[in-house]
């Protein structure tokens, strides 16, 4: 049996409806994923779990229990949220230590606790701290403690690494990543980043306009986008409509067809393979590792992510190729 | 030392530059001389003036006379009083705007409570002087408006509680008139400042609403309440209109003493006036240092 389980949840604000229809169950121990753009309703969801918003229908279940119209106090789910929200007035440990405080535990277990969780979060020496006087990451970081040492049920994270630069993103999702698998905590993350969700996410919900869009694991949501939405927001993928999939592939479809950048091969253009395309450069553009081509082919521009292995590799606009695309790389999306 | 023929050829234009480069910024300090001179004229030179006369006796020479003068009992009771009718002023001013700020920002009112409390505030709070007096007195005197009707229709004396609106109580509740929506203008930025997420955070950890307002919202809102009652007790400490319009010269405080010694016939005191009023600037410059030094506090302990 799930262990978080959401039926048919909806939330309107007047007129407007936020979310709709919303269903997903997790099993204990997962880390599930609401990827999707602003306005989508991914935060919605999470505060509707986390009990700061009341659900218009629907119901949430935590280990058979029904939550929907339990306070937030009582729902023990740990929540981290994107501005980080210290208290202001407190240090490092006075924050840390709140919620073993609310819960009325004693001074020593407090501060061995404490001691504990500011060592997984790699935090020692900042005990004293007020979060004015620590970086992003280190406030994030204390955030995500204070979170961990009530031991949750559940814990959400909301959006907790955007307002953190690119590097410190990367070391901070390792590092929650690697504490959730070591506490087995079942764990929601919101994000609008598909490479943090890609790389953090046991199963990825795209979300769009109020509704899951598509559900799935994390690489099975790249690979295999069920709708056009999901093929745009998951990558650079190519989206070709009827007619041009008639013009450039042959193949009669009713809805979209969606290629990979990086599943489309370049050959020399005297290549004698079969089943390859004529094609021609048109730009180029050095992103480190990939050189992304733009080529047109039967009055089709496809976008072409190569790896960037040695120099020699950058072929230059107005070069002829040829494009050989595998059948199997190709996805009809609705 | 000699100077080369290129370096008097390149002067000319290097000076025009300078100038040109001075021009805009004398133009942007021409935009503050009318406040500088505003200040200076009514600010500084009074304040100047005042400060030696108080070392100075009616023949202009030195002297502590006046300053010793200050430590005399009736001075000193006027003082007292004056920092009574302060203090109770700037409290109850602090403790109520709190709560109408907090009702009107977190309540869970209508949306136009706010606007509508915002706009009346700025306009009550300048209503202070004559003006405030006179509303006052004809609304709680002994012939006022509301003291009449209570008696009339409530059956309800109000000056047989020993009510005076030319008491100690009176002149506070006159002072309040303007102290509230003083402080309901000063502490809305602070309360704005209270983030929901502290409010989330704290439930989330399994804080009750008590607990929140007990271990986070009030400690961080503390600095601007403390700042904003010393800002609010400088305030009333200063005021001279309101008390002498209200009370005339039945209440012994110091801005009503320090009239009599500037421009009454029988006390007639210039330089003690000048002391009286060097007092009241310490007084209210102490207050006013402290609200900077607290706001400065709460501000750097949100960044």
């Amino acid at each position: 049996m799930a262990y978080l389980t959401i039926n048919n949840l909806h939330k309107r604000f007047d007129d407007h409806v936020v979310v709709h229809d919303f269903n997903m169950s997790i099993e204990q121990g997962e880390f599930v994923t609401f990827l999707g753009p602003s306005g989508c309703g991914k935060t919605t969801v999470l505060r509707m779990i986390a009990g700061f918003e009341t659900p218009t229908s629907g119901h949430i279940r935590v280990g058979g229990e029904d939550i929907t119209h339990q306070s937030p106090q009582k729902r023990g789910i740990g929540m981290v949220f994107q501005s980080y929200a210290l208290f202001p007035n407190m240090n490092v440990t006075q924050n840390i230590g709140f919620g073993l405080k609310m819960r009325k535990c004693d001074g020593a277990e407090i501060a061995r606790k404490v001691a504990e969780v500011i060592k997984l979060v790699e935090l020692s020496g900042k005990e004293n701290h007020y979060p004015h006087e620590l970086s992003g990451g280190q406030r994030q970081r204390v955030a995500l403690a204070r979170a961990l040492v009530v031991e949750p049920r559940i814990l959400l994270l909301d959006e907790p690494l955007s307002a953190l630069d690119a590097r410190i993103r990367k070391n901070l999702r390792e590092q929650i990543r690697d504490i959730q698998r070591r506490l087995g905590l079942t764990t929601i993350f919101v994000t609008h980043d598909q490479e943090e969700a890609l790389t953090m996410s046991d199963r990825i919900f795209v979300m769009n306009q109020g509704r899951v869009e598509q559900e799935g694991r994390a690489e099975m949501v790249y690979t295999e986008p069920a709708t056009e939405f999901v093929a745009r927001f998951m990558g650079n993928y190519n989206l070709l409509g009827a007619a041009e999939t008639q013009r450039l592939l042959g193949l009669n479809i009713n809805g979209h067809m969606a290629i990979r950048p990086e599943s489309i091969h370049v050959l020399d253009a005297h290549s004698q393979q079969a089943d390859t395309l004529a094609g021609t450069i048109r730009q180029h553009q050095l992103l480190g590792n990939i050189i992304r081509y733009q080529i047109e082919s039967a009055g089709v521009t496809l976008q072409v992510d190569r790896l960037n292995r040695t120099a020699s590799d950058l072929m230059p606009a107005g070069t002829e190729v040829r494009l050989q695309i595998s059948r199997d790389d190709m996805r009809e999306v609705r | 030392m000699p100077t080369s023929p290129d370096s008097v050829t390149h002067c000319p234009p290097e000076a025009g530059q300078a100038r040109k480069r001075l021009a805009p910024s004398a133009l942007n300090w021409l935009g503050v001389v009318p406040f500088f001179l505003f200040a200076l004229l009514f600010l500084i030179l009074p304040t100047a003036t005042l400060m030696i006369g108080a070392f100075q006796d009616a023949n202009g020479h030195f002297t502590l006379g006046n300053i010793a003068k200050l430590f005399d009992d009736s001075i000193l009771s006027a003082y007292w009083i004056s920092f009574e009718v302060s203090a109770a002023s700037a409290l109850g001013g602090s403790l109520i705007g709190l709560l109408l700020a907090l009702a009107a920002i977190q309540g869970g009112l209508p949306a136009w409570i706010r606007p509508t409390l915002m706009t009346f505030s700025g306009v009550a709070s300048n209503f202070a002087g004559i003006p405030l007096s006179f509303a006052f007195l004809s609304t709680l005197g002994r012939m006022g408006l509301v003291t009449v009707l209570l008696r009339n229709y409530a059956d309800f004396d109000l000056y047989s509680t020993g009510f005076s609106i030319l008491s100690f109580i009176g002149l506070t509740l006159t002072y309040l008139y303007f102290q509230i929506p003083l402080m309901v203008l000063i502490v809305t930025p602070a309360i704005d400042g209270l983030r929901a997420e502290w409010r989330e955070a704290c439930e989330s950890l399994g804080g009750s609403s008590v607990a929140y307002w007990w271990h986070i919202a009030l400690p961080i809102l503390w600095p601007s309440i403390l700042g904003s009652t010393l800002l609010l007790f400088a305030n009333a400490f200063g005021a001279v209109a309101t008390a002498y319009a209200l009370t005339g010269s039945s209440l012994n405080i110091v801005p009503i003493l320090l009239y009599a010694q500037i421009r009454g016939d029988v006390l007639h005191d210039q330089n003690l006036g000048y002391a009286l009023a060097l007092g009241m600037i310490v007084v209210t410059g102490l207050s006013n240092a402290g609200y900077i030094w607290l706001r400065s506090r709460a501000e750097r302990g949100r960044e």
